[in-house]
């Protein structure tokens, strides 16, 4: 099975306090840590474990700066076989629509079986991947925490959905699948695992190499666009209790018993 | 101006959604000169009082009737959307599994913009709606424009605008099956085979009237005893955030929010919970909240009644011990 996974290089909050910069453009990168979005990091592990089951390719494609690099090295390291690195400022700008258009022209130049995003990313939209299969008239599942592949032409996919509960369906090859946080565990990439990578050459295209018309990305052709960064000031917010240790503990026992926090 | 604006009706068993209350006043939020059209999509009986209870609150009522929507797959309703729509339309869906199932690729198909997870409205001036999302799971906002002039998908946050209760609308149910079958059912190369239910746990959280809720600021595995033995003090039971479920660290029972558990305990500590919208959206009946986290911006204090600013590795033990004297 020939398999493309879409990624995208994010600051990682769960190591960052995300904050807005003075004049609200942006939010604010100095010191940042990036890294591969997390959800985009599950898809390609179960790229490379369904590779590893029945065969085929794992390609990990990205779009951004010179820094989208890292992230597709690291996925690589990881165990994807092929990398391409998708890099135009012609790019800049684009909306979701705009993104999943330069990815059809990727897949388009390739003969996928399957195509996997994450189900969402920094932003939250969790877009890139309908709209992919939509352009490629590909049938499509959100939000996929189980894969089983049943025949060269179909896989039977969970999704996860309200409660826990898991919606079973069969899909026919080729299709795009959002993948959901969870579905498996992500193996350790470790410092020789990417020095194991480092000298692999990963090919950069630009718009004029996908065929990708000018007019349809970039900030011209998005109809959706990013006005400002905010902190919304959200009611009252929280009582914040301060002092030492023992004084907020205190505090914090005699709440907890005046609201039936103790049995 | 948009003069109609379409809403897109969840149910499941005859039941309506919450959400569909609530996409009247979002619709309102966009233009409150436009008509707002509910779609409603299933099968028989159960869509027929789905439909009647709907025009109550829009003043019309659009049915989609069909054996192949018995269990809504968004790859076929897709198809048949599309063919019902206007020009243009402006389309608003819930944005829970199944509107981000259906959503994305309806905008393409019809050729419109798509804005996603709106959780208010600030203005449509020339075409250009000026809307507020959120990125970083809530820790920052924006303002987006987006141009709907060639129509739009809409996707919103459920909870995000009030629902109507008027129930007065008086409306009018238009059955729309023929022009959305015309053509044959689409979406064959998808096809729904059933539903698994959640695993149970040995602890029913859904029960429990006081949780102690545990996140991401655990950091390892190792940790989460301090965690149940603060809970043992107290008598109360240990759920979790999705990031404790992904890395196989608690059972998915356990898991509170949209896609685990809705819980209504009486007090709730969120312990190294960021306190993101899919997690508080699994949290009801408004208990007392306690939030315990290292980063003072974590969206959980915003929704909190008290707030610690502490590593709760360090901090839970001292809690737990300090209870434990008190005994």
């Amino acid at each position: 099975m020939e398999i493309l996974v879409c990624v995208k290089r994010v600051p990682d909050s769960s190591e960052n306090e995300i904050e807005v910069n003075p004049s609200g453009t942006d939010i604010e990168r100095d010191d940042l840590v990036y890294s591969v979005n997390e959800w985009d990091n599950y898809a390609v592990e179960e790229a490379i474990q369904i590779r590893d089951k029945v065969g085929g390719s794992v390609t990990v494609v990205s779009i951004g700066d010179e820094d989208a690099e890292e992230v597709i090295r690291r996925e690589m390291a990881m165990g994807a076989d092929n990398g391409i690195h998708l890099s135009d400022e012609s790019f800049e700008g684009s909306d979701g629509r705009g993104f999943a258009t330069i990815l059809k022209a990727v897949v388009d130049q390739g003969n996928y079986d399957l195509i996997l995003t994450g189900a969402q990313a920094d932003d939250g939209a969790g877009q890139v991947g309908g709209m992919l299969a939509a352009l490629l008239d590909y049938p499509y599942a959100s939000l996929v925490n189980l894969i089983d592949v049943l025949d060269g032409k179909r896989i039977k996919v969970g999704r996860e959905i309200a409660g826990g509960h898991q919606e079973m369906n069969e899909i026919d090859l080729p299709c795009v699948l959002s993948i959901q946080t969870g579905i498996n565990e992500p193996r350790y990439v470790g410092i020789r695992g990417i020095r194991k990578v480092a000298s692999i050459d990963i090919p950069i295209k630009g718009a004029g190499d996908l065929g990708v018309g000018t007019e349809t990305i970039g900030a011209a052709a998005a109809k959706v666009k990013r006005q400002d960064y905010f902190v919304p000031e959200l009611g009252e917010g929280a009582e914040m209790l301060e002092g030492s240790t023992d004084e907020i503990v205190e505090k914090l026992i005699e709440l907890l018993k005046a609201k039936g926090g103790f049995k | 101006m948009p003069e109609q604006i379409f809403a897109y009706i969840l149910h499941k068993n005859g039941n309506v959604d919450d959400t569909a209350a609530e996409l009247i006043h979002a619709a309102n939020a966009i233009s409150p000169e436009a008509s707002v059209v509910a779609v409603v999509a299933g099968s028989g009986d159960e869509l027929q009082a789905v439909c009647d209870e709907m025009a109550k609150t829009y003043a019309e009522v659009w049915k989609i009737d069909s054996d192949a929507l018995v269990y809504i797959n968004a790859e076929v309703l897709r198809g048949l959307l599309v063919r019902v729509l206007p020009k243009n339309p402006v389309v608003l869906v819930p944005h829970e599994h199944f509107g981000m199932d259906l959503s994305p690729g309806l905008s393409v198909k019809l050729d419109a913009a798509y804005l996603p997870d709106v959780v208010a409205f600030e203005g449509l001036e020339g075409g250009l709606l000026k809307a507020v999302r959120e990125e970083y799971s809530g820790m920052v906002s924006t303002h987006v424009t987006c141009d709907i002039r060639e129509g739009a998908v809409i996707t919103i946050r459920p909870g995000a605008f009030q629902p109507d209760e008027s129930r007065d609308a008086g409306g009018q149910v238009l059955d729309k099956t023929d022009e959305a079958v015309d053509g044959g059912i689409p979406g064959g190369n998808r096809r729904y085979l059933e539903i698994v239910e959640a695993e149970t746990g040995d602890v029913d959280i859904t029960k429990s009237d006081v949780l102690v809720s545990v996140g991401r600021g655990i950091e390892d595995e190792d940790n989460l005893e301090i965690v149940f033995d603060l809970a043992k003090s107290m008598g109360a039971d240990v759920s979790c955030s999705r990031p404790i479920v992904d890395a196989k660290w608690l059972e998915k029972a356990r898991q509170v929010g949209t896609s685990g558990q809705t819980v209504k305990p009486k007090v709730y500590l969120a312990c190294g919970i960021s306190g993101s919208f899919q997690h508080m959206g699994g949290i009801k009946g408004a208990p007392f909240i306690v939030a315990i986290n290292k980063n003072a911006k974590a969206p959980i204090f915003q929704v909190a009644d008290v707030g610690v600013v502490a590593d709760i590795v360090e901090f839970l033990p001292d809690l737990a011990d300090a209870i434990g004297d008190t005994k």
